[in-house]
């Protein structure tokens, strides 16, 4: 369970006694997932430290902290102009993405179920097509002809679409499959609710979880496009991750507030996402057995009128 | 008996299913038929014009070379540090774990011009990195936006992802197995050769896989790093397009098709291999 002696040595300046005595107590196994977390963790911090750095020249720590450049980020108009953007284009795509999913996935649990291994083949293409590729083709068919969106965020919209549908369809297909909706769909009708009536007042409260860690997960993943945004529109309608790149030329210092700034609210959206059955009174699973976040295959139980008795985590 | 059924049909539930076809099939469909029909219009009339000019030309050439080295060696070096990650993530604790998947997941998202940036602040001419590691002596200089630069910051977004891919599949190895092999008197190297990597074969060649398919494609990231002065495949089709000079969208249709139809092969190298090696272990 020991070390090799050589090891903290090997970057020929000892490490701090306590800090050798706390390592000795590590597996291997541990220090090997701590090194790799180290290492992702890496230009985060740097771009942490260098957005509230005063100022940073070639030496080895900065100067003083501040958070001025924070504040010089969130007064910028274009800084804000172009989050808003951000945030109408995301909103928009997931209201869309909904309107046109929802169904298809409905209808492929409850009365095709070979329209479920269609889908399960389709949603690959967003996934195999770089989106460097498509926009080769985008570009040519929506430059002119008789819907000239280039360069608009029209464009954007129905292409996002496109790329959240895969992991929003496998969200909500999970959801319906966990819930055994053919059967529930089955009960309301017996009960004397209509296909429509039984699907927004039955299904869609109890998908409605489902729905909403889709939504948060594809939100992040949106807020962090580029290629589309810079290809089809760039800056005639500049969004977040447009400007971060056309401002490469500011100070470095502005630019790490930016990009904490993105990285947080990328970080509160998945947060959202992950959180949100927790405060529901859901049970979350273990993170051992799945992956929060990408695994939506844990079951999402029906909610029950008594969630709220159970209790928020 | 044909007016009941053309009626079902108009008002079943399958004309809920037409605008997602027409959405799907106009902005994801369309965009991939025109990248390959395009490909093959000449000047004058149909032709391999195009693929020919790419395959002759060096600087096409070596776009392609330069995206299938950097796609290739990222790709293995994300696979085998995730690889080794995920083994000793289920050995070191709950704590440790659970924070490195949260960790993984955030990680995942922060990729293209963001990660470009953070990494220019961490290991660019003046970043703090390179300033430290030149202090104590380690490097001379580190060009990040050289080749190294470049595999260096694709396997940093090639781990997380490698990570999330190989975890679960790192689960089913169970500790019976190891134990029994060690009463069999198999140490650590015939353990993972006879019963650990035959197990996780087909997880490591379908990551390996997804890995380079995420490197080939990669654009944003090298563009806000290099703009367009490090030459790849995404950039030059990029350029082609959307460039300052000469645009020739048939040309970066057919480098585009020559860009998915290496995806393909190499989806279908790993398809064949995998079948190849159930094969072995059923007879």
């Amino acid at each position: 369970m020991s070390l090799p002696a050589e090891l903290p040595y090997r970057h020929g300046k000892p490490l701090l006694p306590s800090l050798m005595a706390r390592l000795r107590l590590l597996n291997p196994y541990t220090l090997v997932v701590g090194s790799v977390f180290t290492l992702l963790a890496l230009p985060l911090v740097a771009t942490l430290f260098y957005a509230l750095a005063t100022r940073w020249g070639a030496s080895l720590t900065p100067d003083g902290l501040t958070i001025k450049w924070f504040i010089e980020l969130w007064t910028t108009p274009r800084f804000l102009a172009a989050f808003g953007r951000s945030i109408l284009i995301a909103v928009s795509a997931l209201i869309l993405s909904l309107i046109l999913i929802v169904p298809v996935v409905f209808l492929a649990h409850t009365r095709y179920p070979r329209l479920d291994n269609l889908m399960n083949g389709l949603i690959l293409l967003p996934f195999a097509v770089p989106p460097i590729v498509s926009s080769v083709g985008l570009l040519q068919l929506y430059a002119g002809g008789p819907l000239p969106i280039v360069g608009t965020p029209w464009i954007l919209i129905p292409t996002y679409f496109t790329i959240v549908l895969p992991f929003m369809y496998r969200a909500l297909a999970n959801s319906l499959r966990a819930l055994d909706v053919a059967s529930l769909m089955e009960a309301a009708q017996l009960l004397g609710a209509s296909p429509l009536k039984a699907f927004f007042l039955v299904v869609l409260p109890n998908i409605r979880i489902g729905i909403q860690i889709a939504v948060f997960l594809a939100f992040s993943f949106l807020a962090g496009e580029f290629v589309f945004a810079n290809m089809l529109v760039g800056t005639r309608f500049e969004t977040l991750q447009v400007y971060l790149n056309n401002i490469r030329g500011a100070s470095g210092h502005f630019t790490s507030a930016l990009v904490i700034t993105l990285f947080v609210f990328t970080l509160l959206l998945t947060w959202l996402g992950n959180r949100q059955p927790a405060t529901e009174g859901q049970p979350v699973d273990e993170a051992d057995d799945s992956l929060s976040g990408t695994d939506l295959t844990a079951p999402i139980h029906i909610v029950t009128p008594d969630a709220d008795s159970r209790g928020t985590r | 008996m044909m007016l009941p059924r053309l009626k079902r049909w108009i008002t079943s539930p399958v004309m809920w299913l037409l605008p997602f076809a027409i959405i799907f099939g106009a902005f994801q469909i369309a965009p991939l038929v025109w990248v390959m029909i395009s490909a093959f219009k000449t000047p004058d009339g149909w032709g391999l014009a195009h693929f020919h000019e790419i395959a002759t030309s060096a600087f096409f050439r070596q776009a392609i070379g330069r995206s299938l080295e950097i796609s290739f060696m990222s790709s293995v070096l994300g696979l085998a540090i995730a690889a080794v990650t995920c083994h000793s993530m289920h050995r070191c604790g709950p704590r440790l774990t659970r924070a490195m998947i949260a960790f993984t997941n955030m990680t995942s998202n922060f990729a293209g011009v963001p990660l470009a940036f953070a990494f220019i602040i961490l290991m660019g001419a003046n970043g703090m990195l390179t300033l430290m590691l030149e202090r104590i002596g380690i490097i001379d200089d580190f060009n990040l936006y050289s080749r190294t630069g470049l595999i260096v910051i694709y396997t940093w977004f090639q781990i997380p992802l490698g990570i999330l891919l190989l975890y679960p599949a790192f689960g089913t190895l169970q500790s019976e197995w190891r134990e029994a092999a060690s009463l069999l008197g198999a140490g650590r190297v015939a353990y993972w050769k006879h019963i650990g990597l035959p197990v996780l074969w087909p997880s490591l060649a379908g990551t390996l896989t997804v890995l380079f398919a995420n490197a080939m494609g990669a654009y944003a990231t090298v563009y806000a790093l290099v703009n367009t002065s490090y030459n790849l495949m995404t950039i030059r089709i990029a350029n082609l397009v959307s460039g300052d000079l000469f645009l020739q969208p048939e040309l970066a249709s057919a480098l585009a098709l020559v860009l998915v139809v290496i995806l393909v092969i190499v989806t279908l190298i790993q398809q064949w291999l995998m079948r190849r090696s159930y094969h072995v272990t059923s007879r």
